[in-house]
């Protein structure tokens, strides 16, 4: 009789996320289809009118595709700067790999808004600090615009997410033996090489893996465009926000937060299955 | 094995000032002396965080968030302990789904919780209130509580238990002076990861904080949105400085390698 006592024993948890998961999350699809008007409020009955109003206007097409775009622009350039990143920690000595891990891990504890924050200083207008920078290291001729673009707002988010990169990617290389580099080295491979031929695919199911965190964290995010973007240019979160907290029409917020859902673990169940059948070997 | 260049040094370096830059000149500006935002400034002044305490909301937000991560980080623990004895000692049918279950809230985007949450709670009558935000914190912390939780409950050594039973002690008596002090140090951390965690939630909380439960994430976030000023910029600064201090006592304690990467024996 091995099976009762492991039942009794998840009970407490199993019960508190059917109550508190389970049933919320099947509350917010029923509210995804009932009414609302601004002076009736929500009307418990069965319509189409929010799905039919989200996939009708091309708003939510864009704002959901602006949404995308920025994650995988964010996913793209956290793969590109925190893999080197983490195979340069991965060759540290002793003390400086755990100090400097501590320093670029470190900010992932650190509160989104107080990052985010620091963000909105350094890009502050035309006058901001990035700004200075980038024109007296001589690669921009005229102040670029951050606060309340994309560009803003993939610049704080790739910084928000890259722990999570190098996170995945420095996971990956402790698997690596150095003695494979030492005898690609004896055998007469150059440093792009042994990069090419013996890192890179060893690091490869750490990058995706990691892509696959940053991608959904970034999707998602919710201080960091709203904060960069302000009430000007909204993504699906800070749009579900302002239907919830702002025009009220929670039915309509319902459906873009299912919308986010159902797209998101889509993805991720999809390229977790791809990377695994991919890697079989590696996960081994 | 072979060292870094120079050049993967300098990238190193740039990589580096690119991870700190937003947090060293957040709390730089924190200690200006002017009363709008200037960086960089030369002088320095406490005006800012003596100014915090003509600002109530601030501090009562703190208190909130402190009380709120502790109590939920608890509960959160509490609960994960025989889930987790469950997950590592048995093989039961649905184990691979429960634990999935547990570990949802992490691949459940946040703002999607706090909609759900926001409906849930104001159906129930829990709209607003302290108890409504322990029971969502809860759920977001639980995975950082079960995990490492999990982790040292596999690695206990069965045949303590066995002994100890041969002994004629009772299942409770092998439980309290057996399994729980040796599954302890994993508790701990896994409560101080959960408090950190809850502690620097802003986006399920916006949702379901109403006036008087706010917590100090959500205090700056909702500041932040109407005007940035140095007051904004020194609460940061103290939140900045009290997550420091947990991370360098939880690196010291228990190794922020093995906290953050987890150990890889989880059973498979």
């Amino acid at each position: 009789m091995k099976l009762q006592p492991a039942y009794l024993l998840t009970l407490p948890a199993l019960s508190f996320f059917a109550l508190v998961v389970i049933v919320p999350l099947g509350m917010t699809l029923a509210l995804s289809f009932h009414d609302w008007g601004p002076y009736k409020g929500i009307v418990p009955v069965f319509i189409l009118k929010n799905w039919r109003e989200v996939f009708g206007d091309s708003y939510y097409g864009e704002m959901f595709a602006r949404t995308f775009r920025i994650a995988a622009l964010v996913t793209l350039l956290a793969a590109l700067f925190g893999a080197p990143e983490a195979y340069i920690l991965n060759r540290m000595r002793s003390p400086w790999r755990g100090f400097f891990l501590l320093v670029i891990l470190g900010p992932l504890l650190i509160s989104v808004v107080a990052r985010t924050l620091g963000w909105a200083l350094l890009f502050g207008g035309n006058a901001g600090l990035v700004n200075k920078a980038l024109i007296s290291a001589g690669l921009i001729s005229a102040p670029l615009p951050f606060m309340f673009t994309e560009t803003g707002m993939v610049v704080a988010l790739v910084h928000v997410l890259m722990p999570y990169m190098v996170l995945s990617v420095w996971a990956a290389l402790q698997r690596l033996d150095p003695q494979i580099e030492n005898a690609a080295v004896a055998l007469g491979a150059g440093p792009i090489t042994v990069l090419r031929r013996i890192v890179l695919p060893q690091a490869m199911p750490g990058i995706l893996s990691g892509g696959i965190i940053v991608f959904a964290l970034a999707a998602s995010a919710f201080a960091t465009p709203a904060i960069i973007g302000g009430r000007r240019l909204k993504v699906a979160s800070t749009l579900a926000y302002d239907e919830f907290l702002n025009t009220l029409n929670w039915p309509l917020g319902a459906v873009i937060a299912v919308l986010l859902l159902a797209a998101l673990v889509t993805i991720v169940v999809v390229a977790n299955k791809l990377v695994e059948r991919r890697y079989a070997q590696a996960f081994q | 094995m072979s060292r870094n260049g120079p050049l993967a040094l300098a990238y190193h370096a740039l990589f580096v000032i690119f991870m700190l830059a937003p947090i060293v000149v957040v709390c730089w500006v924190a200690f200006t002396p002017e009363g709008f935002l200037s960086f960089p400034t030369t002088r320095w002044s406490l005006r800012w965080f003596a100014a915090l305490a003509r600002y109530p909301e601030f501090i009562s937000a703190f208190w909130t968030s402190l009380g709120l991560g502790a109590l939920s980080s608890a509960l959160a623990v509490a609960i994960s302990v025989p889930a987790a004895l469950a997950i590592a000692r048995y093989r039961f049918r649905g184990r691979e789904a429960m634990t999935t279950l547990f570990m949802s809230p992490l691949m459940i985007p946040n703002v999607v919780l706090g909609i759900a949450f926001l409906r849930f709670f104001t159906e129930v009558g829990l709209g607003g209130t302290f108890v409504g935000l322990v029971l969502a914190h809860i759920v977001i912390v639980l995975p950082f509580a079960l995990r490492l939780t999990l982790a040292s409950a596999i690695g206990l050594d069965r045949a303590l238990d066995h002994a100890a039973l041969s002994l004629g002690a009772t299942e409770a008596v092998v439980l309290k002076r057996i399994t729980l002090p040796l599954i302890l140090p994993g508790l701990v951390s896994g409560w101080a990861l959960a408090f950190i965690n809850s502690f620097d939630e802003v986006t399920m909380t916006v949702f379901i904080a109403g006036p008087g439960t706010e917590t100090l994430p959500v205090r700056m976030f909702l500041y932040i949105q109407d005007n940035i000023d140095p007051l904004v910029t020194s609460v940061s600064a103290c939140v900045i400085a009290v997550t420091v201090l947990a991370l360098v006592a939880l690196d010291r304690a228990y190794g922020l390698e093995r906290l953050l990467v987890g150990r890889r024996d989880d059973g498979r």
